[in-house]
């Protein structure tokens, strides 16, 4: 049976950019588990022949045509940003590079 | 101070393996997955929509003529064409990322297993390409970009804060990644270098991109690893970016085997990290740790249906392909009339472009290779630019050129030219009215200043008239030094000795 | 007053005739809806926010295009609520949570865009489970809604605030959403119809997307013939939508005009095995077995089909949903719209702080589970073994929906597994919350279309229960037809609609 220790709970956490209380990591561990172990049931039912199906209608070659067509303004982008400057969304201090 | 190796040194005990991730911005009238303009300059967040913006509810439709600027790539670089394919999320958090996922492709590509053959000198051999085989080009999207403010020279360590715009947010990138490539020995940075230049000709030659590395339309990351000579294993590589120029290609390859060297030399192991190359100082500095911990945790983008190219529309666009690179320069070469060597240099050099258009305005090749070779080329490297970010057309040489042919100046003149043309003074006829460079041809000046150089130098003059014409040289340099080199010195020598005859 | 009411009471179709006739004005017709939103929304919590403004304003031009005679469709001038997913340009767009507190986006979806284009006035955006997660708007981060059956109950989710709006006369329609369950559920607590399209008849382009390959908007309404006509409003290819179908529509309007005549000869109807038994309330049971034999009577062959992989089809939905969820929440980090938080005690903090902070600050806990269970699907090593399996299962459950197409037209079943619970009842224990969702979850997986008809009171509590109709991919039409057909056969059984049989809302400031 699987587990997820809290320690992983926090790794996940981690990887979602969440800052989960100590409090939270407590109760969410146990929960998440008894989630877990009913999703789990799904390991093997299907063999290696059976494809996976990641859409519900088997649509393909879907395109747009390279043509420009009106967006926002500067002022409609901006106007949800929590701070601007110079008509650019302003955010904190990025540590670490560029990818 | 970092430790070196010698690079002769680092040879002798060790085999480098080079990976080259280059990345190409297409020039396509619109982002990838919307409609939004991708011209360059624009103010700030006016070219951005709910799509790249990553609203909340917006949703991606995907830019058929950059599926087929992809499968192009992927053809001119004999790559096979997936029957079908998906695009994938990329998901982690960065700013100037507004989904905090790219939409990318994963294990379905585009285009996969195919090869360059890159034209180099080989050593030992009669060969004179490379294969740089190619395992896989894939379709993307750009990020934004962000200001720093705060710091040091507006970089991001020790910002305070920074400032994003989404304009390039979404704009098409094709990913072109190489297998690893080995045997290089010491012709790695040469060879790393090559294929980036050669790479971007192809690019160019296709119509699908600028690709200027110097305006970030063509980006390459460079991998490398080492391993102890003959293992034939693959060590520990490193990713270096923020190489910005062919130049810094070649700088970046050469440094980390040295750095490489010296750390494996001493018994030491390499960091799996990605670094970032200072093209100012010549080094590399340690970035981000290139770890699995950034688990991008890759699936298959939901809101996007699978691309399935047409085995017409795969040969349809094959049908749109220009001249395999060997073959152009097979043909350019016997039209030319370039020896090995010359042919060598002028790919080598990033000129190979630059030569066709200039021959094309009508200079000839050999004067073609000359300037772009010599003149432009030295500018090029002291201006620490890319010859073709130099500001000097090819139209504007092969015009120098025929004013040369025509007698109105000399090679002397002529780079007198190319300082006027660099500075942006109008074009060539304009430079040589305003700087009055032209060649004297009236026989009356000349004959006046030959007069001048005879009275001035009766020894000279006098060895002449006794027949040793060997010393009109001495009276040809004062003629130009009065005449402030705009004469024709031929036309000087003849009027010397008719003189004193 | 009582003239208000009347229209408050009537349906759509029966507005649309009367606007049509000039019987009433649409800004009349807003007035009563936004005066009956006065009376009893402190009560029911359907709604977020109103714009009454905003509405009237809309209403005005409805009557003047009528007065022209140049109406825009039928429904032009026939006021509606959205659900506060879809992204509403100039009106707030909270999908429930904190983080969006106060975000107004600058553009509309798809559906709102063609409900303007049509004319209806958007009288405000209902309530919701944060980001569509739940199953009882009690995961809303501004407070659940109440079943207007029972104001001590759930309306269901996460479509709560839509339902209860069209059940409490607030509004004659509604637009709702469906990942797995969250238009029909409701609609089977609270005595309503809901429709889930095909996968790809509606766009999601601008709905905030919970679970990319499952979600679907729909009709919320009273009646089966409402549904239709809304549907045909919303529904067809959307370019700015790559899932959109590029088929036309079947007619559906026409479809539900067909079934109400109650015949049902030459339909055969499948009784899926797994999707009732055990787990399944016995009232709600008895329910769906009369509707079974109503149907039988009017016509209709009744085959039972086993789909054995249905049993499964939870475990796969808390696998994809959460996956797909936990990336699609990622954009929202505080720094391009939305909530920004600061960390407690951090002088100049980062951005992967105050992201960090913002997203613990705005995200509510059900929400917080199902990104952590998503990250954890989606993770190296895992992704095989969870997610992979998943979409496989997936393609085993649309196998045994085509097999059982093969020997039905179509399959029906209780659309929910008990009538409305009390609020609280099912809040600490989130896997009891997930299986309100096991006989509405198969439809998504396979992206089949699906109806719920109210289906009388269970006879133990006197609260709502619905039965569900399934059709194939592509055949809505089907589902409007013995929909439209079932709840005539119910009609003429209880004498009436069953909304009839609500008890009456006590309106604050009215005397009874």
């Amino acid at each position: 049976m699987p587990e997820i220790t809290r320690d992983e709970v926090a790794h996940l956490a981690d990887l979602a950019r969440i800052d989960l209380s100590d409090a939270e990591l407590d109760h969410l561990a146990p929960q998440l588990n008894v989630i877990l172990e009913s999703v789990a049931s799904i390991r093997g039912v299907a063999g290696d022949d059976v494809p996976p199906t990641s859409h519900a209608i088997p649509l393909t070659n879907v395109f747009r045509d390279d043509v420009v067509v009106p967006g926002l303004t500067a002022e409609q982008a901006l106007s949800g940003a929590p701070a601007h400057e110079q008509q650019r969304f302003a955010v904190p201090r990025i540590l670490g590079d560029e990818q | 101070m970092t430790e070196l190796l010698s690079f002769e040194e680092a040879l002798e005990k060790f085999d480098p393996a080079l990976g080259l991730e280059v990345h190409v911005e297409l020039n396509t009238a619109s982002k990838m997955f919307c409609g939004c303009p991708t011209g360059f300059g624009a103010d700030p967040n006016t070219q951005v929509c709910p799509t790249c913006l990553g609203l909340p509810g917006a949703m991606p439709v995907v830019n058929r003529v950059a599926v087929e600027s992809a499968m192009r790539i992927g053809l001119a670089l004999n790559c096979e064409i997936a029957e079908w394919c998906r695009f994938a999320r990329k998901n982690y958090f960065y700013p100037d990322m507004p989904k905090n996922f790219q939409t990318s492709q994963y294990d379905e590509p585009i285009a996969f297993e195919g090869y360059l053959d890159v034209a180099v000198p080989i050593e030992g051999g009669d060969g004179e390409s490379f294969r740089v085989e190619i395992e896989r080009a894939h379709m993307e999207e750009d990020t934004g970009k962000s200001l720093h403010v705060g710091g040091a020279s507006g970089r991001i360590h020790g910002a305070d804060y920074s400032l994003v715009d989404y304009n390039r947010a979404g704009i098409p990138l094709i990913e072109i990644v190489t297998k690893p490539i080995m045997g290089t020995r010491d012709q790695a940075p040469e060879i790393a270098k090559a294929y980036v230049a050669q790479l971007r000709e192809l690019i160019v030659a296709l119509g699908v991109s600028d690709a200027r590395m110097d305006q970030g339309s063509i980006r390459a990351d460079v991998n490398l690893s080492l391993s102890p000579a003959g293992d034939g294993a693959l060590g520990t590589r490193t990713e270096t970016k923020n190489v910005n120029s062919l130049r810094s290609v070649e700088r970046a390859v050469r440094y980390e085997m040295r750095r490489h060297a010296a750390i494996l030399d001493g018994g030491g192991s390499i960091l799996q990290e990605t670094r970032h190359w200072h093209e100012d100082t010549g080094i590399t500095t340690s970035g981000r740790e290139k770890s699995d911990a950034e688990d991008y945790r890759y699936f298959p983008e939901p809101d996007l249906v699978p691309v399935a190219p047409s085995h017409e529309w795969v040969e349809e666009l094959r049908s749109t392909l220009p001249e395999p690179p060997r073959v152009r320069r097979s043909r350019l070469q016997g039209d030319w009339g370039f020896s090995d060597l010359e042919m060598r240099d002028t790919i080598g050099a990033g000129a190979l472009g630059l030569v066709e258009e200039t021959v094309a305005a009508g200079a000839s090749p050999q004067a073609a290779r000359k300037w772009w070779l010599s003149e432009m080329a030295r500018r090029a490297n002291d201006a620490g630019v890319e010859i073709t970010g130099l500001g000097v057309t090819p139209a504007q040489v092969a015009e120098v050129q025929r004013l040369v042919d025509a007698g109105s100046l000399n090679d002397k003149l002529a780079r007198q030219v190319f300082d006027g043309l660099l500075a942006g003074e109008g074009t060539p006829a304009e430079i040589v009215a305003a700087r009055n460079l032209a060649i004297v041809s009236d026989d009356g000046a000349l004959g006046a200043a030959v007069d001048n150089a005879i009275a001035a130098n009766p020894d000279v003059a006098d060895k002449i008239r006794d027949g040793k014409v060997a010393a009109a040289g001495a009276l040809i340099g004062a003629v130009m030094k009065e005449m402030r080199g705009q004469a024709d010195a031929g036309r000087v020598r003849e009027l010397i000795l008719e003189k004193l005859s | 007053m009582t003239s208000t009411q009347d229209w408050t009471r009537r349906t759509a179709a029966e507005l649309a005739d009367a606007l049509a006739a000039g019987e009433v004005t649409s800004v009349e017709l807003t007035q009563a809806h936004l005066d009956r939103i006065d009376a009893v929304d402190g009560a029911v919590h359907a709604f977020l926010h109103v714009d009454a403004e905003g509405a009237l304003a809309k209403a005005g031009d409805a009557d003047e295009r009528r007065r022209a005679g140049t109406p825009r469709s039928t429904l032009d001038g026939v006021p509606i609520a959205v659900k506060d997913v879809l992204a509403t340009r100039g009106l707030p767009t909270t999908c429930g949570s904190k983080i969006l507190e106060g975000w107004v986006p600058p553009y509309d979806a798809t559906v709102v865009a063609r409900l303007r284009a049509a004319g209806l006035p958007i009288l405000g955006k209902t309530n919701m489970d944060e980001f569509a997660m739940g199953s009882s708007t009690e995961h809303s981060a501004y407070g659940p809604t109440h079943n207007p059956w029972d104001l001590t109950r759930i309306p269901g989710g996460s479509g709560g605030g839509s339902a209860a709006a069209v059940t409490a006369f607030e509004a004659p329609l509604a637009i709702g959403t469906d990942t797995g369950g969250s238009i029909r559920q409701p609609a089977a607590v609270t005595g309503t119809i809901g429709v889930k399209p095909t996968y790809g008849g509606v766009s999601r382009y601008g709905l905030v997307a919970l679970a990319n390959s499952l979600d679907q908007a729909g009709p919320v309404t009273r009646t089966v013939l409402d549904a239709a006509l809304l549907h045909e409003v919303i529904g067809g290819h959307d370019p700015l939508d790559s899932t959109s179908v590029d088929k036309p529509l079947p007619g559906l309007v026409e479809a539900a005009r067909l079934g109400a005549t109650g015949d049902l000869t030459g339909v055969t109807i499948g009784v899926v095995t797994e999707l009732g038994g055990e787990g399944y309330q016995s009232g709600v049971l008895a329910r769906f077995q009369e509707s079974v034999d109503l149907m039988v009577a009017a016509g209709a062959e009744v085959v039972e089909v086993s789909c054995p992989h249905f049993v499964h089809a939870l475990a796969a939905y808390y696998l994809i949903l959460p996956a797909e969820a936990s990336s699609n929440l990622a954009k929202f980090d505080a720094m391009r719209y939305g909530l920004r938080v600061l960390p407690d005690g951090v002088e100049s903090p980062s951005a992967e702080e105050v992201m960090r902070a913002t997203r613990d600050a705005g995200f509510g806990d059900e929400v917080k589970r199902r990104i952590i269970l998503g990250t954890y699907a989606l993770s190296s090593g895992y992704y095989d073994a969870y997610y992979g399996q998943a979409q496989k299962v997936r393609t085993l459950i649309t196998r045994d929906f085509e097999a059982a197409f093969a020997k039905a037209d179509v399959l029906v079943s209780p659309t929910a597994p008990t009538t409305a619970f009390k609020l609280g009842e099912k809040l600490d224990d989130p896997l009891a919350m997930y299986l309100n969702d096991l006989a509405t979850i198969p439809a998504n997986l396979a992206g089949v279309p699906g109806i719920s008809v109210p289906s009388g009171l269970a006879v133990e509590d006197g609260l709502p229960t619905g039965v569900q109709i399934l059709a194939p991919a592509l055949a809505d039409d089907r589902v409007y037809r013995v929909g439209a057909a079932l709840e005539a056969l119910l009609a003429r059984e209880w004498g009436g609609p069953l909304m009839d049989q609500a008890p009456p809302l006590v309106e604050e400031g009215e005397s009874a």
